[in-house]
């Protein structure tokens, strides 16, 4: 079960943190220590959510990205961009209007990352159907609860339904038409415009698949930027091309909260929102919450409306989409609709590429492989933590008293680190004493 | 490597809150998740019916390099008849309980498929012991 060290696209810039702590709070893995008033990430821990970086006051936590000129090495400049970006803008810029933007950047094709949602649904239902003994089937849309279950939910490592995402069935359907209609594969370079860092972490080291057939990425802001910038002083507003295929209602919609469950059978429910999602992810876990045929789990409020590489506000862009089905649907009535969708000519090459392997759990909670090892650890845990002061003031560099002791027994910090018991050192032999006398031994027994 | 948790009568929204705790410990001593699970519903449900069916009550918890032990005992009515207490179906549960989506009779029977052995004693009016064991090796 050990496994190379993953990849993270969220980097910590060393000259501008200052180690306040903020991040190593929010960090739903505890994966974040600060040490010599600097913050590092423990990378086999690191689920890539950004939460560390919303919080971060000086932004001192970025997103690694590709260079944008890569793009011009390749022939063929494929935007695939994820529809929230559509979102993104004020709605009086229509999509047409956006996609031009876009491709004035320098590609030569745009292409949204929800069109093989429409394919995805069907085999989900199908995937759901064909798994009759696992319960409930847990989307695997979102890289970053993927890891989040792999490192923190091991036992429900095999409730993720094995499908790729949508991104990757558009790359290949749209990859396979160019190389049917006679480019060469190096003459073609896909660029995925990302909402977040998980999507970036996933491309470059995919969980239960082999390559990606994206060949670098993009944070969305960057693109959202130069397009807005251009919008707005309306230099290209004459070169509006023509909107060739048109994503259909339900993957408009899909990275939106609900845009998976709704087109699942059966019992279904969806939740947003990191701290939700190990809320319920635990009460699936413990038997509490039972009889769900499928959970879509999103790591971002709103899902990828509030990803973290998106700039407008994400009820707005959600309002957007939103308004964008309905439009669509007005539309399909009033029979406007031609829609002839590149991915429609590659179903059965795509449905033969749908599957993911095995995703493997690789758990941060254990203590030590060896199971006697880890309750030695456990118990000397127990002890150190019966004399810390339990404020989980943060200032040792380790989010909680808890993580500081474990990080003692791990061999990751001392017990000096904590600034109580350097005190309590100058002042008395008798700390450990005195603390219990405090606290009593048995204080933090129940908390492990 | 023992742990202790008392299991308050009726308390609904902390039911499940010690089993919670005692599958923290198991991750943190590497037991297969496979096990964990297992032994995670077979918990549950016995704090649950501790919850449910009794005053007050006490998990004990003992984990050994082969093998995980809990054991429940509460003061309650005790059970009547346990083998048609561990018929699927049987439930004396009152329609409040039944209201909070409890009572299907369900519990005891997945407690015995879950784990490797079970053993219930009970006296009438006093109350009842439940002991779970899961071998992991
Ligand atoms: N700790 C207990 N004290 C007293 N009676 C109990 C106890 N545990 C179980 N029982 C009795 O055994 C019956 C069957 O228990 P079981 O757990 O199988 O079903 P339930 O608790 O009624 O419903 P469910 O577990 O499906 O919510 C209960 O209805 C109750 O009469
Ligand atoms: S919810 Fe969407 S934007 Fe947020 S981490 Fe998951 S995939 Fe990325
Ligand atoms: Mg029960």
């Amino acid at each position: 079960m050990t496994e190379k060290v993953f990849h993270h696209a969220l980097k910590i810039l060393e000259d501008v943190c200052y180690g306040c702590t903020h991040c190593i709070r929010v960090c739903p893995t505890d994966a974040l220590r600060v040490r010599y008033g600097k913050a590092y990430l423990l990378p086999e821990r690191c689920i890539d959510c950004g939460k560390c970086m919303k919080a971060c006051p000086v932004n001192a936590i970025i997103i690694d990205q590709d260079d944008f000129n890569d793009i011009f090495k390749y022939k063929i400049r494929i935007a695939l961009v994820s529809s929230i970006l559509i979102g993104q803008f004020p709605r009086h810029y229509s999509s047409r209007k956006i996609y031009s933007g876009i491709l004035e950047q320098g590609f030569t094709h745009v292409y949204e990352a929800e069109h093989g949602a429409g394919i995805l649904a069907e085999e989900i239902n199908q995937f759901i159907e064909n798994n009759k003994s696992v319960r409930p089937v847990i989307s695997s849309f979102c890289p970053a609860i993927v890891r989040l279950i792999q490192v923190r939910f091991p036992s429900l490592v095999e409730n993720i339904m094995l499908l790729k995402a949508p991104l990757d069935l558009a790359a290949l359907s749209f990859k396979n038409e160019l190389l049917e209609r006679g480019y060469s594969e190096d003459e073609i370079g896909i660029f995925y415009v990302t909402p977040c860092a998980a999507k970036i972490a996933a491309i470059k080291s995919p969980v239960g698949e082999e390559n990606s057939p994206i060949n670098g990425v993009i944070n969305m802001d960057l693109i959202y930027n130069k397009v807005y910038r251009d919008l707005k002083k309306e230099t290209r507003s004459t070169c509006i091309v023509p909107e060739k295929e048109q994503l259909k209602a339900e993957e408009m919609g899909w990275s939106l909260t609900g845009g998976e469950a709704r087109n699942i059978n059966g019992r279904c429910l969806s939740i947003d929102g990191i701290n939700n999602a190990i809320d319920f992810l635990e009460g699936i876990e413990n038997g509490t919450i039972t009889n769900f045929d499928f959970i879509e789990v999103r790591a971002c409020d709103q899902s990828c409306a509030g990803g973290i590489l998106t700039s407008s506000n994400r009820f707005l862009t959600t309002e957007r989409l939103e308004e964008r089905i309905i439009k669509y649907e007005n539309d399909k009535i009033e029979g406007k609709i031609f829609n002839n969708k590149t991915i429609d000519n590659h179903i059965d090459f795509v449905k033969g590429k749908i599957s993911i392997d095995k995703i493997e759990p690789r758990s941060i909670l254990k203590l030590d492989d060896d199971m006697e090892s880890a309750m030695k650890k456990m118990g000397r845990i127990q002890r150190i933590l019966s004399f810390l002061p339990g404020i989980d003031c943060g200032a040792c560099g380790t989010p909680s008293c808890k993580t500081l002791a474990e990080d003692i027994v791990q061999g990751r910090a001392k017990t000096s680190d904590c600034i109580f018991i350097q005190t309590s050192l100058n002042v008395a032999a008798d700390k450990e004493i005195r603390a219990e006398k405090i606290w009593g031994k048995d204080r933090f027994r129940k908390l492990t | 490597m023992e742990f202790e948790y008392p299991i308050e009568g009726g308390d609904f929204t902390r039911a499940g809150m010690a089993s919670s705790q005692v599958k923290k410990v198991l991750k943190q001593l590497n037991i297969a998740p496979a096990i964990i699970k297992r032994i995670a519903v077979a918990m549950y449900e016995a704090e649950v019916n501790v919850v449910a069916h009794a005053f007050k009550g006490t998990m004990l918890v003992n984990i050994m390099p082969d093998k995980v032990f809990i054991k429940f005992i509460d003061e309650g009515p005790g059970i009547h008849d346990i083998d048609l207490a561990m018929q699927e179906g049987f439930s004396t549960a009152t329609e409040s309980v039944r209201q909070m989506g409890f009572g299907a009779g369900m519990g005891l029977p997945n407690i015995k498929k879950n784990v490797d052995e079970l053993q219930i004693s009970s006296v009438v009016n006093k109350g009842t012991t439940v002991e779970l064991t899961t071998y992991i090796s």
